[in-house]
C-alpha cells in the first residue's frame, strides 16, 4: 500500500469522524483533516500552498472554532430537515457524474513540468490582480468582524449604564 | 491506477462527505465545517488540476487565493454565529425565520 492511498484514507477517515462528532471535538477532528489535506499538497508537488494550508487550517481555523465554540456553547445537534436517503442519492449522483466525466481525462502519469514561471513570479507579477483581490478581502473581512462585534458592544453598554 | 487519479477519487470522497454534512446539520458551526471540508476538496482538486497539466506553480497561486478568502469567509461566518446566539439564544439553522415574512 502506498503512502498516498493511506494519507486519502486518512483524509476520508478523518472527515467522516469530523461529520460525526459534536462541534469542538469536530474543530480538532478538522485539524486533523488539514494537516492530512497538507501532508497529500506537499506529496502532488505544491510545498507553498502546503505549509499556507497547514499553518491557517490546522491553527487559525482551529483556535477560531474553538473560541466561537465557546462564546456560542451551543453543544446541540439537531436531526436535519433534509431526508438521509435524498441526500445519500443527491451525493452519489454528482460524484458519479464527476468521477464519470473528470477520470478518464487525467493522465495517468504527472505531466512533465512545463516552461513556467517560478512561483514568486507566478504570484506576485502574473497574478497581482488577484493578490489586490485577496488585499481588498481580507480588509473588508476585517471591517466586517469589527462592525459585526462591535454592534454587541454597543448593545451591551445601555445595560452596563443601568446597573451603575 | 495512477497517483493523480488515486488523488481524485479521495477528493470525490472528501467533498461528498461535505455536501452530506452541509445538507444534514442544522447547528451553524456544523454548517462553516462542512463549508471547509468542501473547499480543502477544492484545493486539492485545483493542485491535482495543475499536476496533470503540468503548470503547478500556476495551481498553487490560485489555491492560495482560495485559502485566503475561505479563511475570510469562516471568519466572517463565526462572527455572524456569535451575534446570532447572541440575538436569538440558539444555534439551529431551521429555527432562524426572522426574515421570512
Amino acid at each position: 500500500m502506498s503512502i498516498d492511498m493511506v494519507l486519502i484514507v486518512g483524509l476520508i477517515l478523518s472527515a467522516i469522524l469530523t461529520v460525526r462528532a459534536r462541534p469542538l471535538t469536530a474543530a480538532l477532528w478538522l485539524a486533523v483533516l488539514s494537516a492530512i489535506t497538507a501532508l497529500l499538497l506537499y506529496r502532488l508537488g505544491a510545498p507553498e500552498v502546503a505549509v499556507i494550508e497547514l499553518s491557517v487550517g490546522a491553527g487559525l481555523i482551529t483556535v477560531l472554532l474553538a473560541f466561537a465554540i465557546s462564546m456560542a456553547e451551543d453543544e446541540s445537534m439537531p436531526a436535519s430537515i433534509v431526508p438521509r436517503p435524498f441526500a445519500w442519492i443527491l451525493i452519489l449522483a454528482a460524484g458519479g457524474l464527476l468521477l464519470w466525466l473528470i477520470l478518464p481525462q487525467l493522465p495517468g502519469v504527472k505531466a512533465a513540468t512545463a516552461a513556467e514561471a517560478p512561483f514568486i513570479t507566478q504570484m506576485w507579477e502574473n497574478r497581482l490582480l488577484d493578490l489586490l483581490v485577496q488585499i481588498a478581502i481580507i480588509i473588508s473581512g476585517v471591517i466586517g468582524v469589527l462592525s459585526l462585534l462591535g454592534e454587541s458592544r454597543r448593545t451591551a453598554e445601555p445595560k452596563m449604564e443601568a446597573r451603575s | 491506477m495512477s497517483p493523480l487519479q488515486l488523488s481524485f477519487m479521495g477528493i470525490i470522497a472528501l467533498l461528498g462527505v461535505g455536501l452530506y454534512a452541509l445538507l444534514a446539520s442544522r447547528n451553524l458551526i456544523k454548517i462553516i465545517i462542512a463549508l471547509q471540508i468542501m473547499t480543502k476538496s477544492a484545493i486539492l482538486a485545483l493542485v491535482v488540476a495543475g499536476n496533470a497539466t503540468g503548470r503547478i506553480n500556476l495551481s498553487q497561486s490560485i489555491a492560495l487565493t482560495v485559502i485566503v478568502v475561505d479563511t475570510i469567509v469562516a471568519v466572517l461566518a463565526l462572527a455572524l454565529v456569535v451575534q446570532i446566539k447572541r440575538q436569538t439564544g440558539h444555534l439551529d439553522a431551521a429555527k432562524l425565520t426572522d426574515l421570512r415574512h
